[in-house]
């Protein structure tokens, strides 16, 4: 087969799994395409193209001789670079980090998604130490939405959403914190997973917040996004929050009737402050699933605020000496929140803390009801790049601030997110599958019924 | 005119020895009031005395 630029990472694999194409080729395809486009989109900061080839090359060789190779043969992806890869420093989006030394080891889900015989072909553009919803860079310049490359790709995995947006590959790692993977999901019209807090392994990545931190897969289609997760699934004893439960495969269950779950779609909270095209878009996907009922998640727009107040206080006692040290060397904005961060009373933080498990108990309660909850994964389609403010039901608010309104009150308490792109004209623009913990199969498998019916899908890159 | 957290501010930075420069301190002051309104808002909801967090840790 020819592997073209939209090619699916399980088209890939198959072709070079059976011969029809080389793991070299498609790499060379890979590089050539980001050294074409990414000029425009700045996806990457680092292309690690030796370490590609050489890859690549071992696994033609590995089935020159007859051996088994891996669910993803072949695959090209990239991370977002809060992800250890072993001979670059760890930069995390910030000037700072560049001065440490390499890191060593690859992070455990780059090393899971190799032994899967993917292949890593570079790092990623992401918002300074990943608190930032728009994928603006101080240091590194923005990465650019692929549709309309004057607009914001959201962040912070910005990087993530533009590469794999602009069909440069397949399948990226990002991080979310409160929507970092689901916002540049939702601007770039493409397919991403938060996963269950804890599931899958955070070790050797640059932390954020311990309490509300999550890494996952972006991709072009539903069955890549299952792949990838599939691959990168299990314990890790180096992740303190890493679980230790076994894999729970996905993939195989994707074409599983959804007949009988009971779908919802979440008011309130949910849906104020959002843009037409959000409602569009929940529209869409709840009339496909026959989706009628409204349900309120109680207390969500406090959730939102406690996840604030716990982000804020955590991100400064993370970054506390390098705020003393190097203060003029972090991006102003992100250095001011940090700031502010370290002088919030400790009482409200515990009181957040405590707020995150009785809210947790409340939304366990609404699951024994429905199984899967349907809301907008931004309240608008991708703002202009610079774009200070936006008017949300007749207040001025700022952007950066409310991007990720619908999404922090469900990273609050871990919950599994599929979400998935609504080819709007002229942008897209996601809504997010959530399930309760520990169901990605759910998700995945609604998202895949939904992708069949035609009503979401990664459209190609117009911006290109 | 001194804003009404600004002393607040002074001490927070010395108590920390955390520098924060005068061109800083107004988006410093301006984030510090959003934290503290949604920490209100969590302040104000009523828990249970018995409530605690859930930890990662693990003895």
């Amino acid at each position: 087969m020819t592997i073209k630029p939209e090619s699916t990472a399980a088209d890939i694999a198959k072709a070079v799994a059976g011969g029809q194409s080389s793991a070299l080729a498609v790499v060379e395809a890979a590089l050539a395409r980001i050294k074409q486009h990414d000029t425009i989109l700045n996806s990457f900061t680092d292309v690690t193209a030796d370490r590609a080839r050489a890859r690549a090359r071992a696994i033609d060789a590995d089935i020159a001789a007859g051996k088994k190779v891996g669910t993803l043969a072949g695959v090209p992806f990239a991370v977002k670079n809060l992800f250890d890869v072993a001979g670059l420093p760890t930069r995390a989006g910030s000037k700072i980090n560049r001065d440490h030394a390499p890191a060593k080891r690859d992070a455990t889900l780059i090393e899971r998604l190799e032994a899967a015989g993917a292949v890593l072909v570079g790092a990623l553009n992401m918002g300074e130490y990943a608190y930032d919803f728009t994928g603006e860079n101080v240091h590194d310049g923005p990465s650019r939405n692929p549709h309309d490359t004057t607009r914001m790709t959201g962040g912070s995995s910005g990087g993530s959403g533009s590469a794999v947006g602009g069909a440069l590959v397949p399948i990226a790692l990002g991080s979310d914190t409160n929507g970092s993977i689901r916002v540049p999901s939702s601007f770039c019209g493409i397919f991403g997973l938060k996963p269950t807090y804890g599931r899958l392994s955070r070790a050797r990545s640059f932390p954020f917040v311990a309490s509300l931190d999550h890494l996952g897969p972006f991709a072009r289609s539903v069955t890549d996004l299952a792949l990838a997760y599939d691959a990168m699934q299990g314990p890790d004893a180096d992740d303190a929050a890493c679980t230790t439960r076994g894999v729970q495969p996905v993939t195989p269950l994707l074409g599983e009737s959804i007949a009988g779950l009971r779908v919802a779609i979440a008011g309130g909270h949910f849906q104020k402050n959002v843009f037409p095209e959000a409602v569009e878009a929940v529209g869409h996907v709840a009339k496909a699933l026959g989706a009628t009922g409204v349900v309120d998640i109680p207390e969500a727009s406090r959730a939102r605020a406690a996840a604030y107040v716990i982000t804020t206080t955590e991100g400064a006692s993370l970054h506390l000496g390098r705020l003393r040290k190097r203060p003029n060397d972090f991006d102003p904005a992100v250095r001011d929140r940090l700031i502010a961060g370290a002088m919030v009373p400790a009482p409200l933080v515990d009181r957040a803390q405590k707020f995150r498990r009785w809210y947790r108990a409340q939304v366990m309660e609404l699951f024994k009801s429905v199984d899967v909850l349907l809301a907008p994964a931004t309240p608008c389609v991708a703002p202009k790049l610079g774009q200070v403010n936006f008017t949300l039901d007749g207040v001025e608010m700022p952007v950066r601030a409310n991007i990720g309104l619908h999404t922090q009150p469900i990273s609050f308490i871990g919950l599994p997110v599929v979400a998935v792109p609504v080819p709007l004209e002229p942008l897209p623009i996601g809504v997010q599958i959530i399930t309760a913990p520990w169901r990605e199969d759910i998700g995945l498998r609604v998202a895949h019924a939904l992708e069949r019916m035609g009503v979401v899908s990664a459209p190609p890159p117009r911006g290109l | 005119m001194a804003e009404p957290l600004d002393d607040y501010i002074d001490a927070v930075s010395k108590a920390l020895a955390l520098p924060v420069e005068d061109a800083w301190r107004p988006a410093v002051r301006a984030n510090l009031e959003v934290s503290l309104r949604l920490g209100r808002l969590v302040d104000e909801f009523a828990l249970p005395d018995e409530t605690e967090p859930a930890p990662v840790f693990t003895a």
